[in-house]
């Protein structure tokens, strides 16, 4: 097993036009959803109340809506939730009544209907300015963690590979969200967080690559850029698939039993980790190369810079 | 000699391994469901309360775990949720009103642990079932009445300086006196401006008219905001003690926002209740100059006054715009009987200001009415953002005749019926607001869901945990081993921070555990690659180890050092869920950085290390 990647020479940058390709459709697919249909946002970005009860019994949707639309909350939105004996309800925000005391009515009204058979799982509210303020936070905090990996990486490394890095993370931000949108998966504050988490994953995969293209540009006396870089990558191949297996085989395990709540997190945690691994590999990589990145950026001026001590 | 730790850094690992085991210790002892009696304020129960509790439950057959009697308290242990509910109500019963009970977890953590700071991990609401609420307080309002306040004291003023004014009129930011000539307005300015060296006051012209104007100084509206905000907080957490709930959480979140969490509560329509009597309260006296229907009737209220309406039966009442105490100078309020006419009343105690502001004005008004208005924010619709359009409504719950005057401690008789009295003592001690608030964020989570979130969250980090070391030592055979053991290390150190920090677990913080798993190993991984480079190339075993890991070293630090900065990020700049989700990212990445890197080279140094090595299991 271990020679599994001991001698493999794949030609990652010769085919860096037909990743290109495959990269800037999917990027023009997501961006085009985004842009036209937009994300289906949770209540904690739109506001609304969000209830979740439990029957004693495989729950009856039907009468369930009927019996909230008899009461006023026609417009309620019901649905199975997990298992066939939860069922969550989402209300938008509404006039005349305490966004408050909805969860409250709502509840009164289940138990009238079955009494004794059906328990409260779980309520949230979240006011439409705490809403605001939250999807305000949360484009901030992708932002702001963006430039700080930016200037990091442009410290540590050089721009040409700052702004690869920042161009991959880009794309597997949008191509994440993409996927959110297209097939409509509702997008929470869990989700938010998988999203940072997946930029602060996939930047993991592509710095490791990059620390080994400046090796090999100091160390390799021949060849040119292309090459260089495409020893480094055959090189840190095997870790990189052993890596991002390694994660998927946890966060398969989180998408299946972690229980309803956070399903969507692990999707989102998944995409991220298998759209990351191939942008370390074509995307950042190709962005440096296209940008011009040369074997004289990277010679030391004089003894290395890096950290050297060892633990 | 190639790999070998000297006998330091060996130390160090098994005791930083030691530290941990000992902190993460207190995590696997069982939290039990109980109940906790005390008496109120500390005070101790007495035997017979004891034994009636421990009557009761025998009675009604509920099974009782354990019975733990602390001398001043006691604390009834029980198997599950449901006999803890179940006890709740029974002991409620016998219970006399002088002692109080909460419904908590006691953990079966031995006392010698205890002692050396050993408790376990707090459990996040969604994993222990709870209410959290977020409630915004209304700061304009706050500030307005503020303003409104100062209106009196700039009218009382005036007055006893003998300086005749037109008007005197307060808007959002500050208030107008209007004076008839340059003269007076100028005698108005120097007497202001001694007497409120804390306002802004300045004089000026306008089309012929000759005017002061005070206004806020962004210092004072500042300390007004905070005041506002630190007088609610205290009355909240007032409100949550009444509730008996265990382990409240009362806290402030930036400049505007009060969060509560109450862990256990199952019940969110009483603590919406409690909490959100978004009330405050004002004594005024009655304007008995002018005839209030009067008023009502042509819309023309007199200057000075406000038209009101008495709650019981709508009738239109016109009080002094001049606010004598408000309800947040109210320190307590009591129901009980007049002696001499054995009419139901309620004993009010204001604190020292408050009574003395009390005083000046009963000692002029004997014979005449005051009184208590009640305020509450509701929302009465939405704009066509969907924003809430929100109403302040006033009305008059009490009017009472000042027999005599009095100070910090008085009574209001005359009510109908005990019940009613009852009802104003309530109001009167839960109104104490500083200014009205609105839950803008409620989020409930009943007991089982909190356990299957537990359970759930547990199962998954076990066999992710569990397949990826099968993984490990298929791939990577003896130093598959050595990553696995530095992988459980990793997962007990975790813990024992997370306990020591005694931060928050929750559901999106054990996924940060499991996905600190999957990349915990990236380090090993990044290391053990490099070892069989290096083999490959034709380096000797203990060449090969020490160039792994050394070469291998700034790949992994650049690697998480950029994936702490966008935990570091996610921490400061998100919330909820979001913060938990980085705390437990953060700290693994640390600890990881620790077991992967250090721990695992002890191993190999002490199975490899100083000695001929032909080949690596690797």
């Amino acid at each position: 097993m271990r020679t599994l990647t001991s001698n493999l020479h794949f030609n990652f940058m010769g085919k860096r036009k037909l990743a290109m390709v495959f990269s800037i459709t999917l990027v023009v697919l997501s961006l085009a959803s985004l842009l036209t249909r937009g994300l289906l946002f949770g209540i904690d970005f739109t506001g609304g109340t969000l209830i979740e009860v439990g029957y004693s019994q495989d729950a009856d949707l039907e009468a369930v809506r009927s019996a909230l639309a008899a009461n006023g909350f026609a417009e309620a939105q019901v649905q199975q939730f997990g298992t066939p004996r939860d069922v969550l309800i989402r209300l938008a925000p509404r006039e005349g009544i305490k966004s408050s005391e909805l969860s409250d009515k709502v509840f009164g009204i289940l138990s009238k209907q079955s009494p004794g058979k059906v328990k409260l799982r779980r309520v949230e509210f979240v006011g439409p300015q705490v809403g605001d303020e939250l999807t305000e936070d949360g484009a901030l905090a992708v932002l702001v963690s963006l430039i700080a990996i930016l200037m990091y990486v442009a410290v540590r490394f050089e721009w040409r590979f700052a702004v690869g890095s920042v161009i991959a993370l880009v794309h597997d931000v949008t191509i994440t969200l993409g996927f959110f949108s297209i097939f409509r998966v509702e997008f929470d504050l869990t989700v938010l967080a998988a999203v940072l988490a997946v930029i602060g994953y996939s930047l993991n995969d592509t710095i490791v690559v990059f620390d080994r293209i400046r090796e090999n540009f100091r160390k390799i006396r021949k060849g040119d850029s292309e090459d260089v870089i495409n020893t480094s990558l055959n090189q840190t191949l095997s870790r990189t698939l052993v890596t991002s297996l390694t994660t998927l085989i946890v966060l398969v395990a989180l998408f299946v039993i972690g229980g309803e709540i956070i399903h969507n997190f692990s999707l989102a945690l998944i995409l991220g980790v298998v759209v990351g691994t191939y942008s370390s590999i074509y995307v950042a990589s190709s962005a440096a190369l296209m940008l011009g990145v040369s074997k004289a950026d990277l010679m030391p001026v004089q003894k290395e810079g890096v950290v050297d001590d060892m633990p | 000699m190639l790999n070998q730790y000297p006998l330091w850094k060996n130390l160090l690992v098994v005791f930083v391994l030691a530290i941990g085991l000992f902190y993460a210790l207190p995590n696997i002892f069982s939290q039990d469901p109980a109940i906790a009696v005390s008496g109120v304020r500390g005070a101790e129960i007495e035997q017979s309360v004891k034994d009636k509790v421990k009557d009761a439950l025998e009675k009604s057959g509920i099974s009782v775990k354990e019975l733990e009697d602390k001398g001043s308290s006691m604390l009834i242990h029980f198997s599950s949720t449901t006999d803890q509910q179940k006890a709740q109500h029974v002991i409620a019963e016998v219970l006399p009103e002088t002692v109080s009970y909460a419904l908590t977890t006691a953990a079966n953590v031995p006392g010698w642990l205890l002692g050396m700071g050993g408790k376990p991990m707090n459990l996040g609401l969604d994993l222990r079932g709870g209410i959290h609420v977020l409630i915004d307080v209304d700061m304009d309002a706050a500030i307005k009445d503020k303003v409104e306040a100062y209106t009196g004291d700039v009218r009382s003023a005036l007055r006893s300086n003998k300086i005749r004014y037109l008007t005197v009129k307060a808007d959002a930011l500050g208030i107008n006196v209007k004076l008839k000539d340059a003269a007076t307005r100028d005698k108005a300015y120097d007497v202001l401006g001694n007497e409120f060296r804390n306002l802004g006051v300045e004089s000026v012209d306008e089309g012929g008219s000759y005017l002061v104007r005070l206004t806020l100084p962004p210092a004072e509206i500042r300390a007004i905001k905070k005041f506002a905000l630190q007088q609610n907080i205290t009355t909240i957490r007032n409100r949550v003690n009444a509730l008996g709930v265990a382990e409240p959480l009362v806290q402030q979140q930036g400049d505007r926002r009060i969060v509560v969490e109450l862990p256990g509560v199952q019940d969110p329509t009483q603590v919406k209740n409690i909490l959100g009597a978004t009330a405050t309260l004002e004594y005024r006296l009655v304007d008995t100059e002018h005839d209030a229907m009067d008023a009502k009737n042509t819309g023309k209220v007199p200057p000075g006054s406000r038209l009101y309406s008495v709650r019981e039966d709508g009738r239109p009442i016109l009080l002094k715009k001049r606010v004598i105490v408000t309800g947040n100078q109210i320190t307590d309020a009591a129901s009980g009987f007049d002696q001499r006419s054995g009419s139901p009343m309620v004993t009010i105690q204001l604190d020292s200001k408050g009574g003395r502001r009390m005083r000046n004005v009963t000692l002029d008004n004997v014979g005449k009415p005051m009184a208590v208005v009640f305020k509450e924010n509701r929302v009465v619709g939405r704009d066509a953002d969907g924003k809430p359009i929100k109403r302040l409504v006033e009305d008059v719950i009490s009017v009472a005749n000042i027999l005599e005057p009095f100070g910090a401690r008085f009574q209001t008789t005359g009510l109908d019926s005990p019940q009613e009295a009852h009802e104003l003592a309530l109001l009167l001690r839960a109104g104490a607001l500083a200014a009205p608030i609105d839950i803008v964020e409620e989020r409930t989570i009943g007991p089982s869901l909190g356990q299957e979130n537990i359970n759930q969250g547990l199962n998954s980090v076990l066999i992710g945990l569990l397949a990826v070391m099968i993984f490990m030592v298929v791939y990577y055979k003896v130093f598959g081993l050595f990553a696995n053991a530095a992988l459980l290390a990793n997962l007990v150190l975790i813990v024992a921070i997370l306990s020591l920090l005694q931060a928050t677990l929750t559901l999106p913080g054990i996924a940060g555990i499991v996905l600190t798993v999957g990349m915990a190993v990236d380090a090993n991984v990044l290391i053990y690659e490099r070892i069989r480079e290096e083999l490959r190339v034709g380096s000797t075993p203990q060449a090969a180890i020490h160039a792994g890991y050394e070469k291998a070293f700034s790949t992994i630090m650049d690697a998480n050092v950029t994936t702490l900065i966008a935990a570091i990020v996610l921490f400061s700049i998100g919330s909820g869920p979001v913060k938990g989700f980085a705390v437990t990212l953060a700290i693994g990445i640390v600890t990881s950085m620790f077991t992967s890197i250090v721990g695992t080279r002890a191993l190999a140094n002490l199975v490899y290390g100083g000695k001929r090595v032909k080949k690596l299991a690797i």
